[in-house]
């Protein structure tokens, strides 16, 4: 079984969402919760079984699709993919356990079901059009979910968010298709393996206009700026739920295609445009910083704040060294883990006042305590205080990117500083001072059922920020052998300064050779 | 100088032309048992077309056996030609047939197939279309043009509507000017070449290396006109919509698929030549008829309020994504062409095929059209089921994997990569993301909207019987388990088109 765990990870949920269309609906909930329990506990035994002290991939499975056109089924797990994988699992988990009454909720769970297979296939997919599959799947079902279940604007903002995306994943197609076409030049054969893919060495110029195809579905899913726009639209209309996976896992698909893709296979591209896009990151940082102190509706605040954060992981990224990549992938989970908590306590609120407006709110610390502090927690990990979660992959990324750039990484620092202002500013609207709405008076705090979903986040925050060690382990061992593997690949001089060697011997002689010169 | 002419049966090869034969049979015998005895139900007729293509179909099989074998076959005096293009385009013609004739066993009672002599023009069309690409004559080609579109005719206007008239007078006098352009493109070559064998009009040219390139260009000409009524290549698609909303949604869908894949073997035999022997102004023209025809249909899809008139928009710009195809002319591309369709008249078909199962004969007061969006609305929430296979077909439609028609597109965008048109693959790329806005329309109206007061779902499938559903669910299984077929389909088509030498 452990042998096609990765293939009952992708398929398992799919199925018992087609089983699921037999139950009835007033059992659907304990069905759904059951069913992404199983699919978290599966994905805990994936760590449990994971190797990590092998860098290279783990579980792999292989069937031939189109093996006239070199697609076959290939998929296998890392340390970079498998805490993401994990997280996607535990947040179907507490996102179903902690769904509100909705209405259709016999859909909602059944499509939370099919997103699960295809946020499962994206990350563990291994060959460049199995990933494609997934990653366009995982539209639809997201499109439903925001479509069906938003607010007031949602068909603007569903159709803005697929068309979005579904524009920048062809011209990365196109990418694709010239990637296998190289691949066939070079070696007689198609291939679409991204294994294979990773040995081929490209001239500069080419490198550089395939970059630039992937970037553009990437940077929109991520959502990089300028391709940002969909974004806060469809935070704004998406019911709780859809907020949750869509910040906590969806947009971890752009940043983990970088890695997985960009990263090793163009490393003199990447090194090539590692500043306009670190710049680009800086600008989404701050710029994304200052919307969202300038925001009156809170998930507008946490939706920027998200944004503004996965400028530092795409950062961390492109330090192109084992701790900036580390640092970043760490901060993925981090930045799942936090964000997806803030936008369930923004639902909590929503559910009993049916409005985001911070002005309507005001010393609610004193009302509802246990979600006073719970928020309060959350903040506090989303500015990056250490001890929390989020400081690991903030520092490590900044770290790494420090090494490349002190100028920038001292701006990007700053946002640190402009997102404790607005987050604070938040906290202190809704929080403190007295309760001057007569609504607010009468709120219930937190109940048991968001506690399951608040608790299990809280104590993650705490323990990874705290101990982050049995995360980071091997994620460290899977980004040395992709550094080391960018450094061997990339021809360019410039490449090969940037990106660090990291066996040791070649080290000497090359500091050896440059004290010489 | 008239020797007698002695030609022995067997160099004749009269075998070749068994698979036209057999639905031209079946015709004669269905006009036959309508003079003995009137007034039999259409259940009849349709099971007779049925059991005759079925036939047909075996038919093709074993020349397809034979092909494998023994490679090209000509044969009445050279005239008939059996390569690989010829059978694969005769598979998917005599398929799509098959899938569409049974969409006459409606639960209401329509008009044309009251009639035996529709389905008997239903079987000379076929045969009509099987010999306009088992052919590499012109003459011949015209013949079939001719016999097939005359019936096609005659069918849309059975429908018995002021609109069905109105389509098939527009569609007989763009067709009639068609035929005009082609008789005089092919003139044209014969007087060039004294020919109209498209190899020998090929070998003559070549071997004065095009000195006479202005009447070739003339030629070639005409001949892109007259393609591009039949295949609704912009700008001379203006029929199209027209024609599809007149006709009824079946026979739309039968319409976009099969006379479609008839004209594109024969251009694909009459224009690759001409690309590769360097008519660099063919090749221009190709391409900006291409562009113009993908991004203007998928333009004017975006604005229509009607979704068969929408899906006649998209038909026509699916149809400028595989002209690409003609363009690039690699084996790759060529074969793309064909998985591309085989793929498309699984989806098409199915989609035309919800339309026709949800035809009313008298609309509410709100509705403006026979199928207009907002009919739509909601109707995930009143026929879950039909809602949710309208939906995959459009989604199929749009190109998102793993459905049937997005390995169309991969291995189509791949073949531009691979013969070296960029850009035209970028633009493939685009104008598939521009097309997906307007599939998306209909499943945001599916899913999201609200139904219309008094809609209890009960229009969805009001003309549905078994045999119906069947036809659908069939659609909707290859549309889904595509993934599955792509390789053995493609590996038979390349075999066949690169054997062919195309």
């Amino acid at each position: 079984m452990l042998d096609h765990i990765l293939s009952i990870l992708i398929f398992f949920p799919a199925l018992a969402a087609m089983f699921g269309f037999i139950i009835h609906k007033d059992s659907i909930r304990a069905y759904g919760v059951v069913v992404a329990t199983i699919e978290f506990a599966l994905s805990l035994w994936l760590w449990f079984a994971f190797d990590s002290n092998v860098s290279g991939m783990q579980f792999m499975e292989q069937l031939p699709l189109v093996p006239a056109f070199g697609i076959n089924y290939i998929l296998g797990v890392d340390g970079v993919s498998l805490f993401i994988i994990i997280l996607a699992a535990f947040f179907t988990m507490i996102g179903i356990a902690s769904l509100t009454d909705t209405k259709d909720v016999k859909n909602m769970i059944i499509t939370l079901l099919f997103l699960q297979m295809t946020m499962a296939g994206v990350f563990v997919a291994l060959d460049a059009i199995v990933f494609y599959i997934f990653w366009e799947l995982s539209l639809v079902p997201m499109l439903y979910i925001i479509g069906a279940w938003g607010g007031p604007l949602r068909i603007y903002a569903s159709v803005k968010f697929f068309l979005y995306t579904f524009a920048g994943s062809l011209v990365m197609l196109v990418g694709m298709l010239f990637m296998a076409y190289f691949y066939y030049q070079a070696t007689g054969a198609w291939s679409f393996a991204i294994l294979d893919w990773y040995r081929l060495i490209l001239p500069e110029s080419f490198q550089l206009w395939l970059f630039v195809a992937f970037f553009i579905g990437f940077a929109i899913k991520v959502p990089m700026f300028p391709f940002h726009t969909w974004l806060p639209y469809a935070h704004g209309q998406a019911p709780t739920i859809g907020s949750v996976i869509l910040a906590a896992i969806l947009l971890k698909m752009g940043t983990y295609a970088f890695i997985r893709f960009s990263l090793p296979m163009f490393p003199d591209a990447s090194v090539f445009f590692m500043f306009p896009i670190a710049i680009l990151a800086i600008i989404m940082i701050i710029y994304t910083a200052m919307v969202a102190y300038a925001q009156e509706d809170v998930k507008q605040v946490v939706a920027y704040s998200s944004v503004s954060h996965m400028g530092v992981i795409i950062l961390g990224t492109f330090a192109l060294n084992v701790e900036g990549i580390s640092g970043s992938i760490f901060l993925m989970i981090a930045h799942g883990v936090v964000s997806g908590a803030l936008f369930l306590l923004v639902g909590v609120i929503y559910d009993r006042r049916h409005t985001k407006m911070m002005n309507e709110f005001g010393g609610l610390a004193s009302v509802m305590p246990r979600y006073a502090t719970i928020f309060g927690l959350m903040m506090m990990a989303s500015v990056g205080m250490p001890l929390t979660i989020n400081f690991v992959g903030e520092f490590l990324s900044l770290l790494g990117f420090y090494q490349q750039s002190h100028i920038l990484t001292l701006l990007a620092g700053t946002a640190i500083i402009v997102g404790a202002i607005y987050m604070l500013a938040a906290y202190k609207k809704m929080f403190f001072g007295v309760v001057t709405k007569e609504e607010n008076k009468n709120l219930s705090d937190v109940n048991s059922r968001e506690l399951i979903a608040l608790v299990p986040l809280a104590i993650i925050t705490v323990w990874l920020g705290i101990y982050p060690k049995p995360i980071l382990e091997p994620i460290n061992k899977s980004v040395e052998s992709i550094v080391q593997l960018m450094h061997d690949k990339s021809t360019t001089q410039e490449a090969k300064s940037r990106i660090p060697n990291l066996i040791k011997g070649v080290e000497i002689t090359r500091t050896s050779s440059e004290e010489a010169h | 100088m008239l020797a007698p002419v002695n030609v022995s049966l067997e160099s004749l090869n009269l075998m070749t032309l068994s698979p036209m034969l057999i639905p031209i049979i079946g015709a004669l015998l269905i006009l036959v048992i309508d003079v003995i005895k009137s007034g039999l139900d259409k259940t009849l007729y349709v099971v007779l077309s049925l059991l005759f293509l079925f036939m047909d179909f075996s038919s093709l099989i074993e020349s397809a056996g034979i092909f494998t074998q023994d490679g090209t076959i000509m044969g009445v005096f050279d005239v008939m030609l059996i390569d690989g293009l010829a059978i694969l385009s005769q598979f998917i013609i005599v398929g799509a047939s098959m899938l569409f004739i049974p969409l006459a066993l409606t639960h209401k009672r329509f008009h044309e197939f009251s009639y035996p002599e529709f389905f008997a023009l239903f079987l000379f069309m076929i045969a009509g279309f099987q010999f306009m690409v088992a052919t590499d004559n012109l003459i011949l080609v015209f013949v079939g043009l001719e016999t097939s579109s005359l019936a096609l005719y005659t069918l849309i206007a059975m429908h018995n509507r002021d609109k069905s008239f109105e389509a098939a007078v527009k569609y007989f006098t763009m067709g009639a000017l068609a035929a005009g352009f082609y008789s005089f493109g092919a003139m044209v070559f014969y007087a060039l070449t004294g020919s109209v064998e498209l190899n020998q009009i090929a070998t003559v040219l070549a071997a004065n290396q095009y000195v006479d390139i202005g009447y070739v260009l003339v030629g070639v000409v005409f001949m892109l006109a007259s393609f591009g009524f039949k295949l609704s290549i912009v700008p001379f698609h203006t029929w199209a919509p027209d024609v599809y909303e007149g006709a009824s949604a079946s026979m739309a869908g039968f319409m976009s698929i099969v006379p479609k894949i008839a004209a594109f073997v024969v251009a694909m035999r009459i224009f690759e030549f001409l690309i590769h022997s360097g008519v660099v102004w063919l090749e221009v023209i190709l391409y900006i008829f291409v562009v113009i025809t993908m991004t203007a249909a998928n333009i004017w899809a975006l604005v229509q309020t009607d979704v068969k008139r929408m899906l006649a928009y998209s038909s026509i710009s699916h149809a400028g994504f595989v002209m690409a195809a003609i363009l690039i002319g690699t084996t790759q591309a060529n074969s793309a062409l064909f998985l591309y369709w085989i793929l498309f008249s699984f989806t098409n078909l199915g989609s035309f095929s919800m339309l026709w199962i949800s035809r009313q004969k008298h609309l509410p007061d709100h509705q403006r059209s026979d199928h207009s969006y907002d009919k739509f609305a909601g109707m995930i929430k009143t026929a879950p089921i039909a809602g949710t296979i309208m939906a995959l077909f459009m989604l199929s439609l749009a190109g998102i994997p793993p459905f049937a028609l997005f390995w169309g597109k991969l291995y189509l965008i791949s073949s531009a990569v691979t013969g070296g048109y960029t850009v035209l693959a970028i633009i493939m790329a685009l104008n598939s993301a521009i097309a997906g806005y307007y599939y998306l329309k209909l499943i945001v109206y599916i899913f999201m909207k609200e139904p219309v007061v008094g809609n209890d779902g009960h229009i969805y499938a009001s003309n549905a019987t078994m045999s119906l559903k069947y036809i659908i669910g069939f659609a909707a299984i290859g549309t889904i388990f595509a993934f599955l077929a792509i390789n053995p389909l493609l590996e038979f088509i390349t075999s066949f088109v690169y054997n062919s030498g195309y």
